[in-house]
């Protein structure tokens, strides 16, 4: 069964449920450094067994942070940026968007009334 | 990054008729992806281009050829800035129809050695994608550039 990106807000709970966890950030870390890698590959820096990294890669999969793509045989696992993009958008960049109006609308203010002197 | 693939994915509700519309016609590709358009007939083989206005006049920003078309499923195109034709990468767009939804994935690979666009497509897809989703979700685009 394939998660539902953000729409929902259950599927924001995975996401969340997804990050609470050290391991978890790690193998997202592992693969921000280099991205597309096999079970194998990432098993190898971990001090995990490979029945935990895989536990670890469904929750993230699940959560659509980590996106598959099949290479022949092999399983590639790739970050996926958008559950997080999505999250930030909700809660920071439509602030950031307020603050950045507020310094747009001041400037606007100071050189009016340098104009006007 | 060792490996400067990128994938991004996302689930949209809509048709994948819709979300093909939404990337190839410039008239849609305006409204969520900060006013510029993607020009083509996306015939394989054609050029596209991406077309922004920047005041009276029209400026290429990426171009690049039309590689594989498979309406409503599968688009591979080349991307490069028209000033550094060399720097070429390649981007593909699928669509996969799922009950009520379609999973977009939009993977760009291909990257020279040397090329700087890997770092500013990793900026720009997470937002474009997301003002994408809102644009065929709620009529609406996000404000996607407002920080550059």
């Amino acid at each position: 069964m394939q998660p539902i990106g953000c729409i929902l807000n259950d599927v924001v709970d995975e996401v969340f449920k997804a990050l609470a966890d050290a391991s978890r950030r790690k193998l997202l870390d592992i693969l921000f450094k280099n991205n597309g890698q096999t079970l194998n590959e990432l098993c190898a820096p971990l001090d995990m067994t490979r029945q935990a990294v895989t536990k670890h890669l469904v929750i993230l999969e699940q959560a659509n942070l980590i996106a598959v793509k099949w290479r022949g045989r092999e399983k590639l696992h790739y970050l996926n940026p958008m559950p997080l993009h999505e999250i930030y958008e909700r809660w920071i960049g439509k602030y950031e968007r307020h603050r950045l109006q507020a310094l747009s609308d001041l400037k606007k203010g100071l050189e009016e009334n340098k104009d006007s002197k | 990054m060792k490996n400067p693939k990128q994938v991004y994915q996302t689930y949209i509700r809509a048709t994948p008729k819709k979300t093909w519309d939404a990337i190839t016609k410039p008239e849609f590709t305006r409204q969520y992806w900060a006013g510029i358009a993607n020009v083509s007939d996306w015939k394989p083989g054609s050029k596209w281009n991406h077309v922004a206005k920047v005041g009276k006049q029209e400026e290429v920003w990426i171009t690049g050829e039309v590689v594989e078309s498979v309406a409503p499923k599968r688009l591979v195109i080349t991307w490069a800035d028209p000033d550094d034709l060399k720097d070429q990468s390649r981007v593909t767009f699928e669509i996969e129809p799922m009950k009520g939804m379609v999973c977009l994935t939009v993977t760009h690979d291909q990257f020279k050695a040397s090329s700087t666009m890997a770092g500013k497509v990793a900026w720009g897809w997470p937002r474009v994608l997301s003002s994408l989703k809102s644009f065929l979700e709620t009529g609406k685009g996000l404000d996607v550039f407002s920080r550059s």
